[in-house]
């Protein structure tokens, strides 16, 4: 082990490097890494955050052909009251021509109710189309201002630059008036 | 000194490094670059130690200002967020809160060890001068960070140490008090006081760190002081900072990180005090105020003067002293090494600080000793420790530095250091000032000590015995919620002590919970869930007094760590009802006895009794088991992350002790070299 006798401070700092110098500066690398992980973690969405992750909408008041904005997880949700041209609309698309091909019916629970997340799939702005008279798109679904993605009447995109169609989150109807996103 | 004798090979390197040289820069400053005295031993370890905890401040401060809101209604709330909700944030805060006292702690060793060397003599008065306001700096910034989490400690400390400015009224009228509401911004401590201070909290550790780059610079103009303080005279007296003095840094670096570590996961509140897990409150003082551990020797000094501005003088005094050390030390030999009388003069002024610190941790009306009528309390104690502390420094220095005679100094440095024993004393130095700066002798006078119970949570492999904060939940909720709030703790906390999230939801269930305003602008109850915390039983303060006759049910979530002992407090609350009352006590109308309240006499009524709830799993409901389990319970409200603390306590003491023992072999062979050229 001590055979090397390397010359102390030679110009150049090099002396022989053994296993125990290695092993020691590996394990110091290792602990430093593992000390980064609660740095970064802490960023993470915390306890609370998580649990508060269900809304409970009356939506017995929403007339057909309208809809309501709701808060779920500091984000808007679309409640839409299709009406019956509205779901044939939806219904009626050849499915293998959209850029993210779903079928209507594997977006809504009643086909009366569309649910889906108000977040442009493209950059995160809310789209127009909740109010009566704002701009729907060609698509009589909604409009999003910003770059001009067009949604139809079940929330898939049709044109624009968005890539996908409008997230549908996780609810359930707790009664014929009532649902709970989340 | 400073010539560079960086020689890259690298052509990348050597590339970059021609167009900005900070690579040179740090191969000159902390790297092969540096020459060193051969003979350092281990107290010249703190300087790195310090810069280590600096960073340690500093990152985990940052992160911990992403969760913090400095609001004064919310910023209790909110670390109460971070010890809870947020991810590791336990560990950050008690990272933070224990780095800062080892920070102090290497700081004070540390300029121990300049003042035991003559670090602070020419040509190094600068650099100590500069070291000197690092100190002041960090005073401030520990003051100002002590503050933000808005307990009564917090508050009663920005209180009292603003306060020292008001003394100046006694100089010029009126300047004091204008002064004083300056830096409150209003009449008194609040809202706008907590705001600047989290704005300063967050600027002064990147002035202390410029502060440090300057403290470096100037260190590396002279070099280093050495244990035998005579300079060096060639090569032969030097080796290369990097690899000798970075891998015994690193293992002095080892050991701090352990001791470290012990605090954070095994005792993270041991420094703290109880009072600052009770929200601030501007009506009422905390019957003990004492500051952290670190300025305990100058809270003492200023306590034992009997006149405001005197005593504000004499604190400050105390502290900027430490200036003119280079002045009122007239002797040219610079270690005590070879200074027979000042050796012992600094030891024994050491002595002195350190009582000086415990006398700070003391009630004033308390009795050191008595002998008949003779008896010496620690106001009189203070006092004699508090003249001695002057007199080293403007007598017993001086005159020591003219009359000692030194002994004859070596030709030069001859001998490299490398004993480990050094390192054992100095491990066992660095916990004193930690088992003085306790605040664990605070019974109020003539309560007893709560006797100790065994709790399935104590000790480094403690967990929560589930059936027991199982069955105290049921006694809160069917006995104490009655009158206590819970308000940091939510329904989905349930599951983290073997409840199924099923049970958690029917539990919600029970509570109402208001919620609102609905489509019509009104308010509504509705049945609790998950994510909701326990709803009061009052709907606010003044409705919860009305309803006690007069005294607030404390909340309980902090109960635990908000109260001297802790469980066996409230356990020993909860069994010792009934008993007969002294017979010089009159118990007041509407208070009752019980001998473990501070001061005997306590508005709530006894409220537990045998058989008072059925437990769900059979357990036989005797008051001792109902108190047992509820003080459990609320133990795990109090410190809900105590399991996940202990377990990653236990890899990281392992991993830090494989380390440390790998960093040990490490140094010692790399100095073998050294000791085998002698």
């Amino acid at each position: 082990m001590t055979t090397s006798q390397p010359v102390v401070g030679t110009p150049d700092g090099k002396t022989r490097r053994d296993f125990l110098s290695v092993a020691t500066a590996a394990l110091g690398a290792v602990g430093a890494a593992a000390t980064v992980w609660p740095l970064i973690d802490q960023m993470n969405p915390s306890a609370d955050v998580l649990a508060l992750s269900s809304t409970e909408v009356d939506i017995s008041a929403i007339p057909a052909g309208q809809a309501i904005t709701v808060v779920w997880r500091g984000q808007p949700v679309f409640v839409r009251h299709r009406t019956e041209k509205e779901i044939k609309e939806a219904q009626d698309v050849k499915v293998a021509a959209l850029r993210d091909p779903q079928t209507d019916a594997s977006r809504v629970l009643k086909p009366e109710w569309l649910i889906v997340v108000g977040v442009c799939t493209h950059l995160g702005c809310v789209p127009l189309g909740q109010k009566p008279g704002e701009k729907r798109g060609d698509y009589d679904g909604w409009y999003c201002p910003c770059h001009g993605s067009e949604y139809d009447t079940s929330g898939r995109i049709r044109q624009g630059p968005a890539p996908a169609n409008l997230a549908v989150p996780p609810y359930s109807f707790l009664d014929d008036s009532h649902i709970r996103i989340g | 000194m400073a010539t560079s004798s960086f020689q890259p090979k690298n052509k990348l390197v050597k590339w970059f490094d021609q167009q900005l040289p900070i690579i040179s820069l740090l191969h000159g400053a902390v790297g092969p670059g540096y020459p060193c005295p051969k003979n350092l031993n281990y107290w010249w370890n703190f300087g790195s130690l310090a810069g280590f905890f600096l960073g340690v401040q500093i990152l985990t401060g940052i992160v911990l200002a992403m969760h913090y809101v400095p609001q004064q209604d919310l910023a209790f709330d909110s670390v109460e967020h971070i010890m809870r909700d947020v991810n590791y944030g336990w560990l950050l805060r008690y990272m933070h809160a224990n780095g800062a006292s080892m920070f102090f702690l290497v700081v004070y060793i540390h300029i121990f060890r300049g003042l035991y060397y003559g670090s602070y003599k020419h040509p190094r008065e600068v650099l100590w001068f500069l070291g000197l306001i690092i100190y002041l700096l960090m005073m401030a910034t520990g003051f100002m960070g002590y503050v933000l989490p808005w307990g009564q400690m917090s508050y009663w400390a920005a209180k009292v140490i603003t306060n020292l400015f008001s003394s100046i009224d006694l100089v010029i009228p009126g300047v004091g008090t204008t002064i004083v509401q300056w830096l409150w911004g209003g009449f008194s401590v609040g809202e706008p006081t907590l705001n600047r201070f989290f704005a300063l909290h967050y600027l002064l550790p990147f002035v202390i760190a410029a502060v440090v780059v300057l403290h470096i610079w100037a260190l590396h103009i002279q070099g280093s002081n050495n244990p035998l303080g005579i300079d060096v005279k060639g090569p032969q007296d030097q080796i290369p900072f990097h690899p000798y003095y970075t891998a015994k840094d690193a293992l002095g670096l080892g050991i701090a990180m352990i001791l470290f570590a012990v605090l954070v996961f095994y005792a993270p509140n041991f420094l703290g005090h109880t009072d600052n897990y009770i929200k601030a409150n501007p009506l009422q003082t905390p019957p003990e105020i004492v500051p952290e551990w670190y300025y305990l020797p100058f809270y003492a000094i200023l306590r034992s003067i009997p006149n405001k501005l005197i005593g504000v003088i004499a604190l400050f005094t105390s502290i900027l002293i430490l200036f003119a050390m280079p002045w009122l030390d007239r002797s040219k030999v610079r270690s005590a090494r070879f200074r027979p009388v000042f050796k012992v003069f600094f030891w024994i002024w050491v002595v002195d600080v350190l009582v000086l610190g415990h006398i700070g941790s003391q009630p004033t009306d308390k009795i050191l000793f008595s002998a008949g009528s003779f008896s010496v309390n620690y106001v009189l104690f203070g006092q004699v420790f508090t003249f001695y502390y002057f007199l080293h420094f403007f007598v017993i220095v001086p005159l020591v530095g003219i009359f000692e005679k030194p002994k004859p100094l070596p030709e030069s440095i001859s001998k490299a250091v490398l004993k480990t024993g050094g390192a054992a004393a100095i491990v066992a130095l660095m916990l004193l000032p930690m088992v003085g700066g306790s605040h664990q002798a605070y019974a109020a006078e003539g309560t007893p000590v709560p006797p100790k119970q065994h709790w399935s949570f104590q000790g480094p492999f403690g967990k929560y015995d589930r059936a027991a904060v199982q069955r105290g939940f049921q006694v809160y909720k069917e006995v104490c919620h009655t009158c206590h709030s819970l308000n940091y703790f939510a329904f989905r906390n349930l599951t983290q002590i073997g409840f199924s999230e099923a049970q958690a939801k029917a539990v919600a269930g029970e509570f109402m919970v208001q919620d609102g305003p609905d489509d019509n602008g009104d308010m509504y109850m509705r049945p609790g869930r998950l994510a909701d915390h326990m709803p009061p039983p009052f709907p606010n303060d003044k409705a919860a007094k009305a309803s006690n006759g007069g005294a607030l049910p404390p909340d309980l979530s902090d109960i635990i760590k908000a109260r001297e002992y802790h469980a066996d407090y409230v356990y020993a609350i909860l069994t010792h009802f009934g008993e007969e009352p002294p017979k010089d006590m009159k118990i007041q109308p509407g208070l009752n006895y019980n001998p473990y309240f501070p001061g005997g006499q306590i508005a709530m009524p006894p409220p537990l009794q045998p058989e008072l709830v059925e437990y769900a799993d059979g357990t036989s409901a005797t008051l001792d088991q109902e108190a047992h389990d509820v003080a459990t319970f609320l133990t795990w409200v109090s410190e809900p992350k105590l399991e996940a603390r202990h377990a990653l306590g236990f890899r990281v003491m392992a991993f830090l002790i494989v380390f440390t023992v790998l960093l040990y072999f490490t140094n010692k062979r790399l100095w073998a070299r050294i000791k085998k050229q002698q």
